[in-house]
């Protein structure tokens, strides 16, 4: 149990390693900022996995923490890219 | 009852992890951006949806402690990694990301341009 966890710890290391390629050389900037979103839940993965293995619920608070700060990041991002701005001040565009 | 437990979580948790793999392919190799981005929000939700119910699985069945933290984690991100994903692909059209070469159709086009000539 303990291997296969390692394994699995290594490819989806492998994962994240992927899209820091595409992190950095995403030609456009919707493509850097679905990168870090996918770079967020591997991260959140990591973290489900590394609690398993260090037999400790303690890091579990991070999972929900991390999901609502990509989901935040990625919706101010896309704001911005649209329209310049991310808190719009009319409503009616 | 341990090891239906054991092997419930090894489904689950290699399934998730199939699917991120599939995430990280798809990322590297798909031609533009929103096809990359088809693949980032919903593959890689399903992915570590399943890998936190094989979490919750094992801290459940074998530590004996249930932890709803997990569970509001799987229903946080069921519900914003394709919200996401949707206003990512909607802001990269609009903001003029080209698309591939191999696009058939762009039924989105027609709609825009009427739009912006009503506008004006």
């Amino acid at each position: 149990m303990i291997t296969f966890l390692w394994v699995i710890v290594v490819l989806i290391s492998l994962s994240i390693l992927a899209f820091v390629y595409r992190l950095v050389k995403g030609p456009s900037t919707p493509d850097r900022v679905i990168a870090l979103d996918a770079i967020g839940v591997g991260l959140i993965t990591l973290i489900g996995l590394i609690s398993i293995l260090f037999d400790t619920v303690f890091f579990l608070e991070v999972i929900l923490l991390l999901a609502v700060l990509s989901f935040i990041g990625t919706v101010a991002f896309s704001k911005f890219t649209e329209k310049g701005e991310i808190i719009q001040r009319d409503r009616n565009s | 009852m341990t090891v239906i437990a054991n092997i419930l979580i090894i489904a689950t948790i290699s399934f998730g992890t199939i699917f991120i793999l599939v995430t990280a392919i798809g990322l590297i190799r798909l031609p533009d951006a929103f096809s990359r981005a088809h693949a980032a929000s919903k593959s890689a939700t399903l992915g570590v949806m399943s890998i936190l119910l094989g979490v919750f699985l094992h801290f459940w069945l074998i530590e004996g402690h249930f932890n709803s933290r997990i569970l509001l984690g799987i229903a946080f991100l069921f519900i914003t990694g394709p919200v996401g994903g949707h206003m990512m692909g909607r802001a990269a059209y609009l903001s003029g990301v080209k698309l591939s070469d191999q696009t058939v159709r762009d039924d989105l086009a027609d709609v825009i341009k009427k739009k912006r000539e009503k506008l004006q």
